[in-house]
């Protein structure tokens, strides 16, 4: 599993080192189900999640995040299946007395009471004494960075200071497991960006479990330790983010994180077929004559000059330019093949290659499709 | 992948344990709901079957011998029936009887004398043939003998059956049935004037620039602060047989529908004003620019745009009116002179005659188009929501003189009837002796020299109200926090939701003849309360359970559903969340239930009228009696002190809420 030596270092940077392979997951989630009458939400969800690890659910809006999150933290119970945190079986204990802080999309932040005391609301009767209380909420604030807005209500805060005044008072009372359901998405792009890197900072010095839900790949990729790719209630694959990214599982995770080019084909020894084009591929698990989608991410297709296709060179393409947008690092570049007929090519080429080439709309050139970076997958599976 | 599996595996539903939060949770919504049941399913269950049951004298279970004059050879055994069959002593219409009638035995025995040395045997030839020999109850199949003296002091007792026998006498007697016409006309003609009256009003107010708005709207909720049958007394005084303005008439009588509609139009207009003006206010700017830009003249985009805009508010508010009109009792019974209504026949069969029976199934009756008004509302109300979450621009109304010279006169026109109205009954509580001494006194006030329950009575109301308001805001407020907030437990909060609805659709007569039928049980183990304040609170508590349920719900759905999971992730018990968080921020929709509750315990007549005792009488019933007494004057004079108790109270609570917002404001503010 390539997530552990992430996790590794994740864990060493927390100060929590666990001998790698031995350990328990913290979390264990088995064969979860959910329904809403005969509307079935969430399907043979089974996944594994260690301690100190952030985890982004990543999906679609309605493909059942919210419902997996609600799931663990007892708020609306699965229909089948298993909770373990850690080790003992959660399944079907009531919020209450499990073990977890949330933050949720609207912050949820009590209206009346000033931010010291909605951070102070889950230390009260725990047996603190008002001194430590006070104490305790003044280094949450210090650590959320909001140490002046103690004594103002939350609807004086802009919303970033409200996202992180319900941060602090989910983290207040150290909860073992920490739940964000999509907390940066009503805040606008640029305090998004600054919240990610304060929470992901903020989760790496407590080094707290902590799962978040976002339909935001962009969000995912820079903050999760490992993101778990939902689709229609169902785990489409768990991974690193290089992992997802290079290596989709399927075409919905091709096709939802970051941008492919798709073009349909049969599979045929190894290699598969287009127009009169033969591309091979480290691909070895489908069926001889399956029909399959080829897909190939922009940045994965090489440039070359046109003489260089022919001579029988490997998985090369004639293409001529059509088009060409200039995206300050590189070049997104429109390509038309004979081999693919009317399916349009996109490309990502350096600045350089396209000095070096010559690159412009109407150019005939050759791309390379590198055999590694050829993804295939059975079509209808 | 795996093969898409598209059915739950098989075993059993996961379900959580419950936490300390979640039993206590569902005892308190447990115990408002065994409130609900005892004081509405239960009483209303044993109101519908009291109308099943009727008792008469079953003739055939009894059987009679009779000796000669020695006291020793006996006649065959005969039948009390096979002797009614001959001697046709007792008509059949006689047999029926309520639950205390009697039948001397002697009626079948022409030649019965007391003095004479007959004897007599009787026995019953089913197991249920009771019969009293002076007070003692007998009950047998074995015969028994008497002589004639005794005989004389024997009396049947009729025997209990159930069966649709009342609502078949019902409909077959022409004055009761002729009442249901009566009722619908009455409602039918004051509903479509009041929701004209009020649609006018509400326009002005929320569709032009008319001037003096505020003062208008205050004098409009001005009939909600007084009892139903106050208007009836201020007409009685302007159109009755000594009124002021009895020519106006030319000759018609005041005491009668016209009376009733007048009076039903004053206390129902503020009614059918909140909720039209409610559908206006909604009105979306861009339609009527589309309007203007199509170059629809006024005429036309009033019919286009407006009136369906308003068309939910203008039929609930119909349904509303209508309800109040065919339910209310106290102005046909000061106004209504000989003409009889629903509401007025169950006074009548109940106080007047004694007919509990013929009262329930009156009430049934009753109960049916108030149900059918209620179902129609809601259907209504629903549509209504999604109208107004369309995301629309606020209409903004432009000067227009015509418009606001029509808005002005309409609005004056309303404003002078209901001050009119007001204003007459004060004038009438402070004249000497109308209409031969006309100068002023506080005589009338002297309310302890009346029939009617004196100043004790106004107190008692008092005490009702803030009860009521007191208790009722707890009980309504936690209940409906327990339907909004609880997770799961689905089908029991379904069934909370359904008893919360439910007053709203049962009059407020029907309701306390109910509460006789069920509280006055000396079976049933709430008895005691039968007679005292408590049963009073009960009543008109439940009575306007819904309007509260509704304020509560509306302001608990504005509060963020996340709340409580929050808490109990902090694993803080939701009552701190409750009390810390939901009440606070709900106070000012509290205030509004509790003066609610306050101002209609004030003004109720018909969810009393049943149930107060004589230390228990209250100010609104001290008004109909004294009224019924011929002490007008007085009736008047405590009908403005419930005017003034209102008055002050919604100003008191004005202030508060002024007060509450003050210093809360701090958190409401952005
Ligand atoms: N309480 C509910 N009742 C019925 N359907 C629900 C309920 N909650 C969620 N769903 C459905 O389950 C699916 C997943 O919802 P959710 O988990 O909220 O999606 P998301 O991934 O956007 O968070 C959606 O189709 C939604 O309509
Ligand atoms: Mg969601």
């Amino acid at each position: 599993m390539v997530a552990m030596t992430r996790r590794g270092a994740l864990q060493a940077s927390a100060g929590d080192h666990v001998a790698e392979g031995s350990a328990q997951p913290y979390l264990e989630i088995a064969d979860l189900w959910k329904s809403f009458g005969d509307f079935v939400a969430l399907r043979e969800v089974t996944l594994d999640i260690a301690k100190g690890e952030f985890v982004c659910f990543l999906g679609p809006s309605g493909c059942g995040k919210t419902t997996l999150l609600r799931a663990i933290a007892g708020l609306d119970p699965q229909t089948r299946g298993t909770i373990r945190q850690g080790g003992s079986d959660i399944s079907s204990l009531p919020p209450s007395q499990r073990d977890f802080g949330i933050v949720f999309q609207s912050y949820a932040l009590f209206p009346n009471l000033t931010v010291r005391r909605n951070i102070a609301f889950g230390l009260e009767n725990t047996g603190r004494s008002k001194r430590e209380i006070d104490a305790r909420v003044t280094e949450l604030l210090d650590l959320v960075g909001l140490p002046e807005q103690a004594s103002k209500y939350p609807a004086q805060l802009s919303g970033g200071q409200q996202q992180r005044v319900a941060l602090a008072r989910a983290i207040a009372i150290d909860p073992g497991l920490l739940l964000l359901d999509e907390p940066l998405s009503a805040l606008d792009a640029k305090v998004r960006v600054h919240l990610r890197h304060q929470i992901k900072e903020l989760q790496r010095k407590l080094g707290v479990t902590t799962i978040m839900v976002t339909h935001d790949q962009e969000e995912a990729l820079s903050m999760a330790d490992r993101i778990v790719v939902i689709n229609r209630g169902r785990i489409e694959q768990v991974g690193t983010p290089t992992e997802i990214y290079r290596e989709p599982a399927s075409l919905f995770v091709a096709d939802f994180i970051g941008e492919t080019n798709k073009v349909a084909s049969t599979y045929q020894g190894g290699s598969v077929t287009l127009g009169d084009v033969v591309l091979a591929t480290s691909e070895t698990r489908i069926a001889d004559g399956a029909a399959v989608t080829v897909a190939v991410r922009p940045e994965d297709i090489l440039p070359h000059r046109a003489e260089d296709a022919g001579n029988g060179a490997a998985n090369m393409l004639p293409v001529t330019i059509t088009d060409m947008e200039f995206l300050g690092s590189y070049w997104r570049t429109h390509l038309r093949s004979d081999a693919l007929g009317e399916t349009p090519l996109v490309a990502n080429f350096s600045m350089n290659a396209v000095r070096r080439l010559e690159l412009e709309p109407g150019t005939a050139m050759a791309v390379e499709l590198p055999a590694e970076r050829v993804l295939v997958f059975a079509r209808g599976a | 992948m795996t093969e898409m599996t598209a059915e739950l595996p098989p075993g059993r539903r996961v379900r959580l344990s419950l936490d300390r939060d979640g039993i206590i949770k569902r005892i308190f919504m447990g115990v408002i709901a065994l409130y609900l049941v005892a004081a509405l399913a239960l009483p209303l269950y044993a109101m519908l079957s009291k109308s099943f049951v009727t008792y008469g004298f079953d003739l055939a279970r009894y059987e009679f011998q009779v000796s000669d004059e020695t006291g020793t050879v006996w006649s065959e055994p005969v039948t009390a029936e096979a002797l009614n069959a001959e001697l046709g002593s007792v008509p059949a219409d006689d047999l029926r009887s309520s639950s205390d009638g009697r039948l001397t035995a002697t009626t079948f025995f022409p030649d019965f004398s007391f003095r004479s040395p007959v004897k007599y045997r009787m026995r019953g030839t089913t197991d249920d043939a009771p019969w009293l020999v002076g007070l003692d109850l007998k009950n047998t199949t074995d015969w028994q003998e008497y002589d004639s003296n005794t005989f004389r002091r024997i009396n049947l007792r009729p025997v209990k059956s159930v069966g649709a026998q009342n609502y078949v006498e019902y409909f077959s007697n022409p004055t009761l049935f002729s009442s249901i016409q009566n009722s619908l006309y009455i409602a039918v003609v004051s509903t479509v004037l009041t929701v004209v009256f009020a649609f006018g009003f509400a326009y002005a107010i929320n569709r032009s620039c008319m001037p003096f708005k505020g003062a208008f709207r205050m004098i409009a909720m001005m009939p909600i602060l007084v009892p139903s049958l106050l208007p009836g007394i201020a007409l009685i005084y302007l159109f009755g047989n000594q009124g002021m303005m009895k020519s106006l008439l030319m000759g018609q009588s005041i005491y009668g529908p016209l009376g009733i509609v007048i009076g039903s139009v004053f206390f129902t207009f503020p009614h059918a004003l909140i909720i039209i003006s409610t559908a206006l206010s909604i009105a979306d700017q861009r339609q009527y620019e589309a309007a203007e830009s199509l170059r629809a003249s006024k005429w036309r985009t009033f019919w286009t745009v407006t009136i369906p805009g308003a068309r939910y508010g203008l039929i609930s508010a119909a349904f509303v009116t209508f309800t109040l009109v065919i339910t209310d009792f106290g102005l046909p019974k000061v106004i209504g002179g000989q003409y009889n209504v629903l509401a007025i026949d169950i006074y009548k069969q109940v106080i007047g005659q004694q007919n509990f029976e013929m009262g329930a199934v009156v009430s049934v009756i009753l109960l049916i188009p108030a149900v059918v008004a209620f179902l129609v509302d809601r259907q209504v109300q629903k549509k209504q929501v999604s109208l107004l979450s369309a995301r629309s621009v606020p209409y903004q109304p432009r000067p227009d003189r015509r418009l606001e010279a029509l808005c002005l006169a309409w609005c004056g026109t309303m404003a002078v009837f209901i001050v009119g109205i007001i204003a007459i009954c004060q004038y009438a509580a402070l004249i000497r002796f109308w209409p031969y001494d006309l100068s002023l006194s506080l005589k009338n006030y002297a309310f302890d020299r009346m029939d009617g329950g004196g100043w004790a009575a106004y107190w008692n109301s008092i005490k009702l109200a803030l009860m009521t308001a007191g208790i009722g805001t707890v009980v309504i407020f936690t209940g409906a926090y327990m339907v909004e907030k609880i997770d799961g437990f689905k089908t029991g909060r379904g069934l909370f939701q359904f008893l919360a609805m439910l007053p709203m659709a049962v009059p407020g007569m029907v309701l306390g003849l109910a509460y006789i039928f069920f509280f006055n049980n000396p079976a049933n183990p709430l008895h005691f309360i039968y007679g005292t304040m408590i049963i009073l609170v009960i009543s008109t508590v439940t009575h306007f359970y819904t309007v509260g349920h509704l304020t509560a719900l509306t302001a608990l759905k504005q509060i963020d559903a996340e709340f409580e999971p929050v808490a109990s992730s902090l694993r803080q018990p939701f009552y701190k969340l409750f009390a810390r968080v939901t009440v606070p921020v709900c106070l000012p929709a509290i205030l509004d239930i509790s003066i609610y509750l306050f101002v209609n315990a004030m003004t109720t007549v018909s969810a009393v009228v049943f149930i107060y005792s004589t230390h228990t009488a209250l100010a609104s019933i001290a008004v109909l009696n004294m009224d019924d007494a011929g002490d007008i004057a007085p009736a008047a004079a405590m009908g403005m002190m419930i005017f003034y108790t209102n008055a002050g109270a919604r100003i008191l609570h004005a202030l508060a809420s002024r007060r509450i917002l003050n210093r809360t404001q701090a958190w409401r503010l952005r």
